[in-house]
């Protein structure tokens, strides 16, 4: 086939391009990519990369959405690019830019150190005051039990969500939707009992209450997982919490 | 090289089998100094993607015995017996092990854990987690791995070679992506947790971060790899993308339909029908619950007979799962429905499944003992870069997993245990062998070259080289052909051109270095295939139609060489279990 048989539809990426070792400031570079109908926004960046300038710095891998590294702005929403169709955006042009509130190392790389720390700093494992010998075999949890907390574990910490808030955008501490939906996660577990030791920094300044409850976090999440429910929740159990401490004593049927 | 970089352990790959080797050394001996090194954050690694569940003993109608007599037979007698016996003792401990770390398996209605039926397995004995299990589970024990603070984490640092002193391995030399600063980290034991190089072939359900990168470091290191030549087709992938479509579908009653609407695996020697609505379908090692190269081959059967659809992306079969019903689907195979809506285009609820066979999972890897452990001293592995071996020429679906658990482990405490019993270093040596690779990889990518290849076209043609020579159904010429493919390949890709020469997080650097790896992972695999004149399992030689247990029940082992790999053999164990023929359908 000759080179004008071939030339089928195209469609423009407009790509944000920064370079640490030579650039003072971001720019956009235009590129022109075969259009597929099939294709999805990482195929077009893997196509640049392959074929045109092998310079385009970005992370994926497993194409299916489950591992929640090809996070990135796509004309201004934060999206999994893998699982962005071209079509959704022709004529185009599209604009693909790293995740909005975090640093950029290169390209659409971006700076994951402050996620990583708030992860760890919610405790995310089973806290429990005694340990039963893996002899005497599972946990008994029914499936309503599960269904509890099932939404919150389906987090794949891809950022969207970060990306798509407004207070962690100007508010570096604020915990962030993934990391207390996870929180969540495990309070809610039926298996756990770690809640006094999550509390103190849920409950802090920089936890629930940082929260305006704009909502945008849920929106962006590609995996339903409900991050602004799981503060909203989090903030009637700690409000509960508070009313009750005043109390001489636990009313029937209120205690955990 | 910068500051000193020294510990006791270091794990590099963060996948299940990494994880579960670090928890392992951490919790038995508190105070090892303990590394773990991935190129990807360990919640990217690509267990992340398996979907349908992890096997073991745990209900009262199932025996040990009969699990080990499955995996046996599904590895067309390949398996050593006394690592099966290990494997499926230890499972079940494992698997509630990870259930009391958080694993959220799906549950009966009185609180116990769940199981499902899955291919080769004569009883139910698959937890799973909906079917997102390996997600869960790495996601489980990555959080787990959190709350030990012994635990040094080297996320997003790329391993290139094994540094060996005195013959003993003494660490990695790495470049650490953000810096692109190529670093050396001592250690007085290393287990390799790498995962699989399924990106050797195009069409494949493996993430582009599986390239067989620690078998290759192994295996220039000296390590033979062994089994190479069995790869697992997955019977049922979609088509042009190669997204896998769990076993699990079939498991909960999924059936495969060729175009004239029939049932053709009653075609193939395993066993009648039952109608769906029968109350024994899905039966247990028979039909669609058969095992996974088996069903490939008769999809390939089928091709060879014109009764397979011809689509955009190749030919396919049918996946039909709309007798489960909605309710069904969104409840055991979500996801399922999740990825054929986004990427086929199709809902299962409403139509069948356009699927095929796909590259799938690597049965053979770095040749190790019962423990983990390589003939290089201060060298262990484990999961899927690792051969046990319990999977044989076959592995049977959901064994995998267990695997990561059990074998990570073991792994775990015997390197733990080597590294107490060799505290010193040759610190110089080490560090000039790290100098060495830094010089190695600038001479070779980060200079401007003239007429150089892109990585993408040698790439291409490698993966090209491999689908046509070690496909489902191989034959010497094919073979020949492949092997003559990728020592042409090895030739140009001394000579590739980089647009990329700068330092920082440097993506174009990763994957010339990851088409070396691919590279190394192609030639043992084809030049394994080439030697076994046998049929067996995975391994289908069109001009060596049966198998051979005269000559070839035997682990085939490749050393690398200057040239062609050297491929020697070693004894399978049997244990309990004499060789037999595998039938199944009953
Ligand atoms: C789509 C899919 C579905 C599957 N479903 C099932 C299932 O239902 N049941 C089952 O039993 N099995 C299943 N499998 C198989 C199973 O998931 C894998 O065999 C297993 O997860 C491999 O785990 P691992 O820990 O060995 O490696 P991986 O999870 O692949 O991890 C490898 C690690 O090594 C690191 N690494 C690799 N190279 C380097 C390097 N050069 N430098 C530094 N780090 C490096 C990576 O960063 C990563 O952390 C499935 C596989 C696929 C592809
Ligand atoms: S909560 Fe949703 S959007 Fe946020 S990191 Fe998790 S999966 Fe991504
Ligand atoms: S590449 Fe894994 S989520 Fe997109």
């Amino acid at each position: 086939m000759t080179s004008e048989a071939t030339a089928t539809r195209t469609v423009t990426l407009e790509v944000f391009r920064y370079h640490p070792e030579r650039d003072d400031a971001p720019s956009f570079q235009s590129y022109e990519v075969p259009y597929r109908e099939e294709w999805v926004v990482l195929d077009a960046l893997n196509w640049l990369k392959d074929e045109v300038d092998g310079t385009l710095s970005y992370r994926w891998s497993c194409r299916m959405g489950v591992c929640g590294s090809c996070g990135m702005m796509v004309n201004g929403r934060p999206r999994l690019t893998c699982n962005a169709f071209l079509r959704e955006f022709m004529p185009g042009p599209i604009r693909v830019e790293p995740l909005r509130g975090f640093p950029v190392e290169r390209d659409m790389v971006t700076v994951l150190d402050d996620f990583m720390g708030k992860l760890t700093d919610v405790k995310p494992w089973m806290i429990r005051e005694q340990e039963q010998p893996v002899e005497e075999g599972e946990y008994r949890q029914t499936p309503s039990q599960l269904a509890d907390f099932k939404q919150f574990s389906m987090c794949i910490n891809c950022m969207l969500c970060y990306a798509a808030c407004p207070v962690y955008e100007h508010e570096d501490e604020f915990i962030g939707p993934a990391a207390l939906a996870l929180a969540q996660r495990y309070n809610l577990d039926s298996r756990d009992q770690g809640n006094a030791q999550r509390q103190e920094l849920i409950w802090s300044d920089e936890g629930i209450w940082d929260c305006t409850f704009v909502g945008e976090c849920s929106a962006v999440c590609p995996k339903h997982v409900d991050p602004a429910g799981a503060i909203q929740q989090a903030k009637v159990e700690a409000t509960n919490s508070f009313f009750l401490s005043f109390l001489p004593f636990t009313p029937p049927g209120m205690g955990r | 090289m910068a500051d000193d970089l020294q510990h006791d352990l270091l794990i590099v790959g963060g996948g299940g089998a990494g994880l579960r080797a670090v928890i392992a050394a951490a919790e038995a001996y508190p105070d090892l100094d303990i590394a773990m090194l991935s190129k990807v954050y360990p919640m990217r690694s690509h267990t992340v993607s398996a979907e349908g569940g992890a096997a073991a003993v745990i209900k009262e109608n199932d025996s040990l015995d009969d699990h080990i007599y499955d995996t046996i037979s599904g590895a067309d007698w390949l398996a050593d017996q006394d690592a099966v016996e290990a494997f499926v003792n230890e499972a079940p401990g494992e698997m509630i092990q990870l259930e009391h770390w958080g694993c959220p398996w799906s549950r009966e209605e009185d609180g116990s854990v769940a199981v499902r039926p899955f291919g080769g397995m004569r009883i139910r004995r698959t937890w799973y987690a909906a079917d997102k299990t390996g997600f869960h589970m790495l996601h489980a024990l990555f959080q787990t791995s959190l709350k030990y603070t012994q635990v040094t984490r080297y996320d997003e640092w790329f391993a290139t070679r094994l540094l060996v002193e005195d013959g003993r391995c003494q660490g990695v030399a790495a470049i650490e992506l953000r810096t692109g600063v190529m670093r050396v980290v001592k250690a007085k034991a290393v287990i390799l947790c790498t995962g699989g190089g399924g990106r050797v072939f195009p069409f494949t359900t493996n993430a582009a971060i599986k390239t067989g990168d620690g078998m290759a470091m192994a295996y220039r290191a000296g390590v033979a790899l062994k089994d190479m030549e069995f790869v697992q087709y997955h019977p049922t992938g979609l088509p042009g993308t190669g997204i896998l479509i769990t076993e699990a579908a079939r498991g909960e009653g999924g059936i495969l339909l060729n175009t004239e609407g029939r049932r053709y695996l009653q075609d193939y020697n395993l066993g009648e029908p039952l109608d769906v609505t029968d109350p024994s379908h899905p039966q247990l090692r028979s039909m669609e619950l058969g095992p996974r190269d088996r069903l490939s081959q008769a999809f390939m059967r089928e091709q060879e007979a014109g009764r397979v659809f011809e689509g955009e992306y190749g030919t396919y079969t049918h996946l039909d799962v709309r007798h489960l019903g909605e309710r069904l689907i969104d409840e055991r195979i979500p996801f399922v429905r999740e990825l054929a809506k986004d990427y086929a285009g199709i809902d299962p609820v409403h139509e069948p499944i356009p699927v095929r066979p796909v590259v799938h999972y690597m049965m053979g890897g770095i040749d190790t003992d019962i423990s983990g452990a390589t003939s290089l001293p201060g060298l262990y592995a484990a999961g899927e870069c690792a051969c046990v071996s319990i999977n044989g020429a076959n592995r049977l679906g959901s064994n995998s997993l267990t695997e990561l658990l059990v074998f990570g482990r073991r792994a775990g405490h015997a390197a733990a245990v080597w590294a107490k019993e060799h505290p010193d270093f040759d610190s110089a040596s080490i560090e000039a062998q790290g100098a060495e690779e830094q010089a190695r990889i600038a001479a070779a990518y980060l200079r401007p070259r003239e007429g150089g290849e892109r990585i993408a076209a040698i790439r291409r043609e490698l993966n090209a080289a491999m689908e046509s020579g070690t496909g489902v159904y191989r034959d010497q010429a094919g073979l020949e052909a492949a092997t003559e493919a990728i020592a042409g390949l090895r030739e140009r890709g001394a000579n590739l051109a980089l647009d990329d020469h700068s330092h920082s997080f440097n993506t174009e650097l990763t994957a010339a270095l990851e088409l070396e790896s691919l590279l190394d992972v192609g030639e043992a695999v084809a030049h394994s295939a080439l030697a076994r004149t046998e049929s067996r399992g995975s391994h289908q030689r069109s001009d060596h139609p049966e198998r051979d247990d005269e000559r070839f029940l035997r682990h085939s082992l490749a050393y690398r060489t200057d040239g062609a790999p050297r491929i020697e053999y070693s004894d399978v164990t049997i244990t309990k279990w004499p060789p037999a023929a595998r039938t199944y359908g009953s």
